[in-house]
């Protein structure tokens, strides 16, 4: 489709930082929304704030995203709603406790099932949807992490589960390169973003991004999408590539 | 109950001169908002709501105890485009505010130097911008806000269903109550552009003589003043006036943020020569520009917004910033007296800004504006030496029966402030019990 034309956007996790950062943008540019999460009352509030910055449409959906039995009856609503369908934003997650993870097997699989196990089944859903109804000029958007990129003491049980997302997109970008009038797969590496999710860590430092900076990339993504990996904010993809790079027997020595 | 609040060191205002630690609590949702005064009470522990840190000196600061930071409660909740009324929480902010109404025709009734306050600071500090004259101050214009307050509850304040509350809350330095939300009248424009004439200034005399006549014709009035030129150039600078224009887009100003200032200037960078060059410099330029010209007005109201952290600019010990207004009969004579005695100093702004305001009443019991001349002014920190300065300015300002800003001041005595604000014990009396700041304690000690 025409790309000035409004976007019909699903934002799964509409009450993320980063989700409200980039819906914000987009609905400057008239896009539609539908928010799909689990608390109905503060959704109600992102849908009326989007409403008076210009989207014509902005509904919710309360549901459990980790209830993956109604992936495709709820973005079929949610199509439905919008009259259309030209991108699906995967914001939802958790971060956890990398030490209650390790002992608490209970809290490790909370942190598979919301980042990962749910993921999969939402993320299939939304690629089955953006090629029956968007094809070229969709996009399936994911908010991963640089933790996935390579596991390190702090947070792997989280960074694996985002590791995989990133491999699932990553595979979804390889099918899609190779179909004709295919929409775009594009998958967020997010660094450190100052987000409520991130409360109890130490803030502050060049590293740290606002989720503005965050919502700037999706409005790009969204309305001129480009390659299928974008490092958020971008000193990340050099800084990972370092990170990558690095030989176990000293990487293994440095506390991150 | 987890408490909301988390210890952080740091915290400093926009002049940087108090670094500060304090409890933060970040509240997103307006349930969550709420119940954060209740919760710092809960804690014994004193509370102030805190925006984007736009104030200069302490009014904004509560060492040792609570800070209710704003920012994350930052959703429009309706903007009424036939009515013309926007409803929206009191962390966003007024650069947020204008990006999305301008393309609707749309604008603030006011606007100050800077839209990087937030919508409650703004009513907090009632503030004002170049058309106090014609428009009064910022919480003219408010219809209505809600307070939640230790106690738990919250209150719905109107200037004519609850006008006490109103008023002591309409530049009531957060005092009052967290306020949660706001509604606002906005004034239709014709563009997003100001026809901007500008006249050179002789000397302070020129100021006096040109400043009314300009008011009656010019919706936007404001006078920058050299504040090195000294004897017969005293007051030297130049006069802008604006009007928005019937042509051009409605077109908001550019969400990017510019350059940053990069480090804290070394302290030696501000001396009187730099001053005075910097000064001469930027006079000649403003009279070498075309006399009409046609301005955005994001160039036009928010000149220094397009350079983030230019307070850096004063140094890592920071600045003070002075800002009085003098009634009309005493304005002259004690404007010429301030500018001679920082002339004589060597002290002094980059810009030091002179304006008129009219006679359209504030609303608040603290509100700032009078009908008179306020004269704005930057001070590098240059410990008792600049205090002596400013002191020696606080004498002129009573002996003329005027008044300082709190939202600029980091260092006025009880005293200063409750001859300025003879009905500061009403804003007392209603003040919630847990809320306090350091500027509060000091002023009312």
């Amino acid at each position: 489709m025409n790309q000035t034309e409004p976007k019909k956007i699903v934002v799964l996790g509409g009450l993320s930082a980063m989700a409200v950062a980039s819906a914000r943008r987009l609905a400057a540019h008239g896009a539609s929304f539908v928010l799909v999460g689990r608390k109905e009352e503060p959704l109600t509030r992102e849908a009326q704030d989007l409403k008076a910055r210009g989207a014509p449409v902005a509904e919710i959906q309360v549901l459990d995203l980790t209830d993956v039995s109604a992936c495709d009856a709820a973005l079929d609503t949610a199509r439905e709603t919008l009259g259309g369908l030209d991108a699906v934003l995967v914001f939802y997650g958790v971060l956890g406790d990398q030490q209650e993870a390790e002992t608490s097997p209970e809290h490790a699989a909370m942190i598979i099932d919301i980042n990962y196990s749910s993921a999969v089944h939402w993320i299939l859903a939304a690629a089955r949807a953006l090629e029956t109804h968007a094809g070229q000029g969709g996009v399936l958007l994911t908010a991963s992490s640089v933790a996935g990129d390579r596991g390190r003491r702090s947070n792997f049980v989280y960074g694996s589960a985002k590791a995989g997302v990133s491999v699932l997109m990553q595979g979804l970008a390889h099918k899609w390169a190779a179909m004709d009038n295919a929409p775009s797969a594009v998958n967020l590496k997010l660094g450190f973003v100052d987000t409520p999710m991130t409360d109890g860590v130490a803030k502050g430092g060049p590293l740290w991004a606002k989720p503005d900076a965050i919502g700037a990339l999706v409005e790009k993504a969204v309305l001129r999408p480009g390659g299928p990996v974008v490092y958020g904010p971008w000193f990340w993809r050099w800084i990972m590539l370092a990170i990558r790079a690095t030989p176990a027997a000293i990487f293994n020595k440095v506390n991150l | 109950m987890d408490s909301p609040f988390r210890l952080e060191s740091g915290r400093k205002s926009w002049g940087r001169v108090v670094d500060a630690k304090h409890w933060v609590a970040r509240p997103g949702s307006m349930d969550d908002a709420s119940q954060t005064p209740a919760s710092a009470a809960a804690g014994d522990m004193s509370v102030l709501p805190f925006g984007l840190g736009r104030s200069y000196g302490d009014s904004n600061l509560n060492p040792g105890g609570a800070l209710i930071e704003t920012r994350r409660m930052d959703r429009f909740i309706r903007f009424d485009r036939e009515a013309g009324l926007l409803h929206a929480e009191a962390g966003v902010s007024l650069d947020e505010i204008l990006r999305v109404v301008v393309p609707h025709g749309f604008f603030l009734p006011t606007t100050p130097g800077s839209r990087i306050v937030t919508l409650g600071g703004a009513i907090a500090n009632d503030v004002h911008g170049k058309n106090h004259h014609r428009a009064g101050s910022f919480g003219s214009h408010v219809r209505r806000f809600r307070l939640a307050r230790s106690d738990g509850s919250i209150t719905e304040v109107t200037p004519h269903e609850t006008p006490e509350l109103f008023e002591a809350t309409i530049g009531g330095l957060g005092l009052t109550g967290l306020i949660l939300d706001a509604e606002v009248a906005l004034v239709r424009i014709p563009s997003a552009y100001i026809d901007q004439t500008i006249e050179p200034l002789a000397h302070m005399d020129a100021f006096f003589d040109i400043a009314e006549l300009r008011a009656e014709h010019s919706e936007h009035t404001v006078a920058w003043i050299d504040c090195t030129a000294t004897g017969p150039r005293l007051g030297q600078g130049v006069f802008s006036s604006g009007d928005w224009s019937q042509t051009g887009a409605h077109e908001a100003h550019s969400a990017g943020a510019g350059p940053t200032f990069p480090v804290d200037a070394p302290g030696f960078a501000l001396n009187p020569v730099t001053l005075k060059l910097f000064n001469t410099a930027y006079r000649r330029r403003q009279a070498m520009k075309a006399r009409v010209s046609r301005v955005h007005y994001g160039s036009f109201f928010h000149p220094l917004d397009s350079i983030n952290d230019w307070n850096r600019l004063y140094g890592a010990k920071g600045f003070y910033q002075y800002q009085s207004v003098i009634g009309v009969a005493a304005a002259r004579e004690a404007t010429r007296a301030m500018l001679e005695r920082i002339s004589a100093s060597g002290e002094g702004s980059f810009l030091a800004v002179l304006k008129t305001f009219g006679d359209r009443p504030s609303p608040g019991v603290l509100s700032f504006p009078e009908p008179g001349a306020t004269l704005a002014l930057d001070f590098a920190n240059r410990g008792d030496k600049t205090l002596r300065l400013l002191a020696d300015l606080d004498a002129i300002v009573r002996e003329a029966g005027g008044r300082l800003y709190p939202a600029k001041d980091g260092r006025m005595s009880a005293d200063m402030f409750q001859v300025g604000y003879p009905n500061w014990e009403r804003v007392e009396q209603l003040r919630d019990p847990a809320f306090s700041s350091a500027f509060w304690r000091r002023v009312t000690a």
